[in-house]
């Protein structure tokens, strides 16, 4: 009993970090078709902002806090900067802004590597997320149970912000008819933008929680950044509760199967599935309805 | 209009790439569970071009200054480096002043073979200093065998191997995992569960320490491999905890090390209860992965900071200068400064540099390491090194709880161990 609840834990809180960094792009791929392969290095800025805060505030808890708000705000500061300096230009062309990102995903690790230094750089977690609570007969680390409630958290955050806010407004005019949305006098250029602060902000709010579990070091952002392509993927471009779903049944999946095998096993079990899956289902979970032609 | 095309193209893309992406991925990681041997000798058997005309000579110093691995590896290139200016201060090898070519092994096996064959074939250096990973090695060493150069590669191994074109001046098995494994055994540990990266180091070494653990009795509770790089550790914890072992035996490498260390502890598995001995994390990373994560946990190396030699002394106060104060000393950063200085001995012997009059003169050259003395063995071009346990302290430094009080012979292919027998 004990293993099945250890591993249904397990399973929750890897799908809440897969949440984490891909509901940033869930927007950014999702909703606006941008192939955005520095997510991951905006995933990276929020672990370093984290031990940057963690520098200046020394009381921990207080400064896993505030990196919340300032992760989000550097993630999304360069999440801007990409899209105004470079991605503006290639809109509709996919493959570019592969290559682009990329790239820019590159100068960003060497960047980090540079200022910081190579070796891993270590987060001292609060003492207030410090060991673990016993719940059905498994111990669940405290860090896990944050990063579930961050999860849950900045998911219910954004859908009240793309359902209620006159910003989320226009993005979801945008996302369905951008031509309309244009002629409505709703600016399609600032709406990009914004899409892309709050994108990117996301990616780096997941950086910062991630610092509680793994290393703080330039190419983090890397382990995750396939699995978080694969959950937007499944869960259907621009769909959150697609999203949602999708990345807790990656999580549990291979939770479940790595405890009867191996992790190596495991991660290919989960891309045969992920696999067949698209064949069966290519547009994903849940397709979203727009009202364009094309 | 565009919109929705916009998207529905990016969708295509991106499933046209996750799909072979995936399968791609999925082919590494099972071809990765066997050990391979990168490509074979390229068939160019060139004649050394080193020059020895000059009033400089070249070597190579070939390290992951990037990705997973830097976090281990840059500081053993630094240590290289400050054997090479200390060796130049005192007037250099045979009269000539020792110049070195830095490389990046970017962490890629394949990037180590490239440069190998570059250092060799056109920066001409009189040998190569480097490697961590023993898939790096294993990369290596057809190139340096084929171009007929020497490598002195400067981190425990697997062992079950041996080269007359490699210099293995890290500890063999002998000399680290079996100590371990005795001082285990000797503090009453029946039972162990093995966690290791997905490829040769640790996969090697595991069926050593099964072998082991057959002829004396020890229980294998349990074996798990993460792929390397790898940063969820929940499952392999929660695995751990149920098989309830003696210890824990880690053969991790680089950053996989902090997700596993801090999954532990949050856990709430601790060193009194159940302690963590791991062969390839050293005062470096104990920075990285939190000194509160993973104190009183113990680890085997033939090094710590602390050793109380002269020679330390004087190597760890030399290593603060030039790099700061806070910056610790390590095993294989030991072992890559003895590395230099056991080249020159060689050299100097041979009056060559050579590596014909090298392979020659190497058995018998001696150093006086920060380690204590160690001699090169020619028969099997490993060294004889000092085994020690050591307990991580809250500070962050290493302390011995257990040496073998002297230098231990190299027996790469355990040959003095009946258990041993039928392991290749």
């Amino acid at each position: 009993m004990d293993v099945a609840a250890g591993q249904l834990f397990t399973g929750l809180s890897l799908g809440s970090i897969l949440l984490l960094a891909a509901l940033g792009l869930s927007l950014t791929f999702g909703q606006m078709g941008v192939i955005n392969m520095a997510h991951g290095e905006f995933i990276m800025a929020g672990c370093y902002t984290t031990y940057v805060v963690e520098q200046l505030i020394s009381a921990t808890g207080v400064a896993l806090i505030v990196s919340l708000f300032a992760g989000f705000l550097v993630g999304g500061l360069l999440g801007a900067a990409l899209e105004m300096g470079l991605i503006r230009w290639m809109y509709d062309r996919p493959l570019d802004t592969l290559l682009v990102t990329f790239g820019v995903g590159l100068v960003l690790q060497q960047a980090v590597r540079d200022i910081f230094g190579a070796p891993a750089k270590n987060v001292v977690a609060p003492d207030w997320l410090t060991g673990g609570i016993g719940i059905a007969g498994t111990v669940v680390p405290k860090t896990r149970i944050f990063i579930m409630v961050l999860a849950v958290v900045a998911v219910i955050a954004l859908a009240t912000a793309l359902k209620t806010t006159p910003m989320g407004r226009r993005i979801r005019a945008v996302v369905q008819n951008r031509s309309l949305a244009e002629t409505s006098g709703v600016s399609s250029r600032l709406t990009d933008v914004s899409t892309f602060f709050i994108g990117s902000g996301l990616a780096a709010v997941a950086g910062v929680a991630l610092t509680l579990i793994g290393s703080t070091s330039p190419t983090i952002g890397q382990s995750y950044l396939v699995d978080a392509f694969l959950v937007v993927v499944i869960g259907g471009l621009g769909q959150i509760k697609g999203t949602v779903i999708a990345a807790f049944a990656m999580g549990l999946l291979n939770s479940f199967v790595e405890y009867s095998t191996t992790a190596t096993v495991a991660k290919v079990i989960v891309f045969i599935v992920v696999v067949i899956f698209l064949q069966v289902r290519p547009q994903g979970l849940f397709t979203v309805r727009t009202r364009s032609l094309a | 209009m565009h919109d929705s095309s916009r998207r529905d193209r990016a969708s295509r893309l991106m499933k046209a790439i996750t799909i072979p992406t995936a399968l791609a991925l999925s082919a590494v990681m099972i071809a990765g569970c066997g050990s391979r041997d990168s490509d074979t000798a390229s068939g160019s058997n060139a004649k050394s071009c080193v020059d020895t005309s000059k009033d400089t000579i070249k070597i190579g110093s070939l390290h992951s200054l990037t990705g997973t691995m830097a976090i281990s590896e840059v500081t053993v290139a630094n240590a290289t480096k400050l054997a090479v200016d200390q060796i130049n201060a005192a007037g250099g090898v045979l009269g000539k002043k020792v110049e070195v070519v830095l490389e990046d092994g970017a962490s890629d096996p394949k990037t180590f073979a490239e440069k190998a064959e570059k250092l060799v074939s056109s920066d001409c250096v009189a040998a190569v200093f480097g490697g961590w990973t023993s898939a790096s090695r294993k990369a290596m060493k057809p190139k340096f065998e084929s171009l007929n150069s020497l490598l002195y590669y400067p981190v425990q191994y697997e062992g079950l191997e041996d080269s007359k074109n490699i210099f293995y001046t890290g500890a063999t098995t002998n000399q680290q995992i079996i100590p371990a494994l005795d001082y285990l055994k000797q503090k009453g540990v029946t039972s162990l569960y093995l966690v290791g990266s997905d490829y040769v180091f640790p996969q090697t070494a595991n069926r050593e320490i099964k072998a082991y653990a057959k002829a004396n009795g020890i229980e294998i509770k349990g074996e798990d491999y993460a792929p390397l790089g790898s940063t969820d550790f929940s499952t392999i914890v929660n695995k751990v905890r149920s098989a309830k072992a003696g210890a824990v035996f880690n053969t991790l490498n680089g950053d996989s090390n902090v997700a596993f260390f801090r999954e532990y502890a949050n856990a709430g598995l601790k060193a009194a209860e159940m302690p963590v001995v791991s062969v390839s994390i050293a005062e470096e990373e104990v920075g990285g992965v939190g000194v509160q994560n993973v104190a009183g946990q113990l680890t085997a190396w033939n090094y710590y900071q602390t050793v109380d030699t002269p020679q330390n002394k004087a190597f760890v106060s030399a290593y603060k200068a030039a790099y700061g104060a806070n910056k610790p000393t390590s095993d294989p950063m030991e072992a890559a400064y003895t590395s230099v200085f056991l080249w020159k001995a060689t050299v100097e012997k041979a009056k060559s540099f050579a590596v014909a009059d090298i392979q020659k003169a190497a058995d018998g050259v001696s150093f006086d390491a920060p380690e204590g003395t160690v001699t090169i063995d020619g028969s099997n071009h490993h060294i004889t090194k000092t085994a020690r346990i050591g307990e991580i302290h809250p500070d962050g430094l290493i302390y011995t709880v257990w040496d073998s009080g002297k230098a231990i012979q190299p027996d790469p292919y355990l040959k003095n161990y009946d258990w041993a027998k039928g392991l290749k």
